[in-house]
């Protein structure tokens, strides 16, 4: 199918961005990277009357250390990610997430901010940036807020952002000695959406875990972080009992809904063997 | 019916200057209003990869990117991209593999192909499924074209001396 008709502008910074939302209110929509928005336009789903083009704003652009963190621009495209020496020694979760983010025609011009954004329950980055701490900035009329990226993902496609806001960034702290990332993802074929991930974060220690983050993506709304597995884990070195108990733990933790391929069962069942994955990669890496 | 809109972009090279509606998807534009009908039309929403022309270099969904969108850039077709004798070893080794079967899917195989010799010159087999996973051919002929990918990328790794 064709898009419905729209108008289409292409301001050049965030300033004109903030002033045509609130001129044109839920009219308007953002266009990123557009690799799911066209999709939805296409379709027919979104029927917007207006596209506000945020390609030419530079300063939305790039992957940089500032003052010490990692920070990714919102318009960073997903292969900048993948490719980015700095991504990869900052924050290496994401480098081994990026290839599962659809395929490469499509990481070239779809964005880490649009992602984020958009708030797809199945998506990589949303997962990743709450199981990394990240922190994000959102400009409004009125300023920037900082929103920490836990507190960022509402509900379904639902997030903090606000209709007159526009996502600028997101500052990641970078990975510091003795701290190792990992991530996991299961799909039917490569590049598909996710059936189950999983973005993990600790400290090894004397052995044990410390300071562990568990972050599934595609088990819930939103993405579903298993704060009772990581309480659980402190001070446990991974050994292949704990991983059972830990995964035992994890059947309590998870109430994920069937999709249209995989029962709750199943994709439970594959929550436990990916957390396995990830703890055995985090003691590896450590 | 939103207004039309006025771009300038370099097309295989060659600038030039073009009116759009906004909702025209590149590969719409290239094929209704230019004419130029290698990049193919099918899926819509980015899953099959016929669509597959190059953006400042980069390969993307022409289904998935406006027209409009395409000013002040430059786009190549697998037409200006084959002229530059770029794509010569991949074309004869589908050939001589048999891999463009019906041809549909060809111009965004060669393409997405290309981008990995160039991104990926030490692919193994196995990643080179996975990279070519976004390109779908619906003959089912994939074997042949990772068998030919394979042997461009092999005949890259010779040194240059020992090379056919």
């Amino acid at each position: 199918m064709k898009a419905p008709s729209f108008d289409y502008i292409r301001p050049g910074s965030v300033d004109e961005v903030l002033e045509l939302l609130a001129a044109h209110g839920d009219d308007a929509r953002i266009l990123a990277g557009g690799q799911t928005l066209m999709a939805t336009l296409n379709m027919r789903l979104s029927e917007p009357e207006l596209l506000i083009d945020i390609n030419a704003i530079e300063s939305l652009k790039g992957i940089e250390l500032r003052q010490g963190a990692l920070w990714i621009g919102a318009m960073a495209r997903h292969s900048q990610v993948e490719d980015s020496p700095l991504v990869a020694e900052h924050a290496p979760m994401l480098a081994q997430a990026a290839p599962h983010v659809a395929h490469r025609a499509i990481r070239n011009q779809g964005t880490f901010g649009g992602s984020i954004a958009f708030a797809d329950p199945a998506a990589e980055w949303p997962a990743c940036i709450v199981a990394l701490d990240a922190v994000l900035h959102l400009a409004g009329r009125q300023g920037v807020r900082k929103v920490p990226a836990v507190e960022f993902f509402l509900d379904l496609y639902t997030t903090e952002l606000a209709g007159d806001e526009v996502l600028l960034g997101c500052e990641i702290p970078v990975l510091v000695p003795g701290r190792a990332q990992a991530f996991q993802e299961l799909a039917r074929r490569h590049g598909d959406y996710a059936i189950v991930g999983v973005a993990a974060a600790a400290n090894l220690r004397g052995g044990v875990f410390h300071d562990m983050r568990l972050v599934f993506l595609g088990m819930d709304n939103t993405p579903a972080r298993a704060l009772d597995v990581e309480q659980w884990l402190e001070g446990k070195a991974p050994d292949e009992q704990v991983l059972a108990q830990a995964r035992q733990l994890l059947n309590d933790v998870l109430q994920p809904s069937a999709d249209l391929y995989n029962s709750a069962a199943t994709k439970m069942h594959l929550a436990g063997v990916l957390m396995g994955r990830v703890l055995r990669q985090l003691a590896e890496t450590a | 019916m939103a207004e039309s809109i006025q771009i300038k972009m370099r097309l295989n090279g060659v600038e030039g200057s073009y009116r759009v509606e906004p909702r025209l998807h590149l590969v719409d534009f290239l094929r209704d209003q230019l004419e130029l009908k290698t990049a193919r039309v099918s899926c819509e929403h980015g899953v099959c990869g016929a669509c597959t022309v190059r953006l400042d270099g980069e390969i993307i969904r022409g289904c998935l990117y406006l027209a409009v969108q395409a000013d002040g850039h430059d786009i190549e077709t697998i037409d200006g991209v084959s002229d530059t004798g770029e794509l010569r070893e991949l074309q004869r080794a589908f050939h001589d593999k048999n891999a463009a079967q019906c041809g549909f899917c060809t111009p965004g195989m060669l393409l997405t192909a290309a981008a990995l010799l160039r991104e990926k010159p030490n692919a193994t087999r196995e990643q080179v499924r996975e990279y070519i996973s976004g390109n779908y051919c619906r003959c089912t002929g994939y074997h042949a074209i990772v068998d030919a990918v394979c042997e461009v990328l092999e005949q890259q790794r010779q040194p240059r001396a020992l090379r056919a």
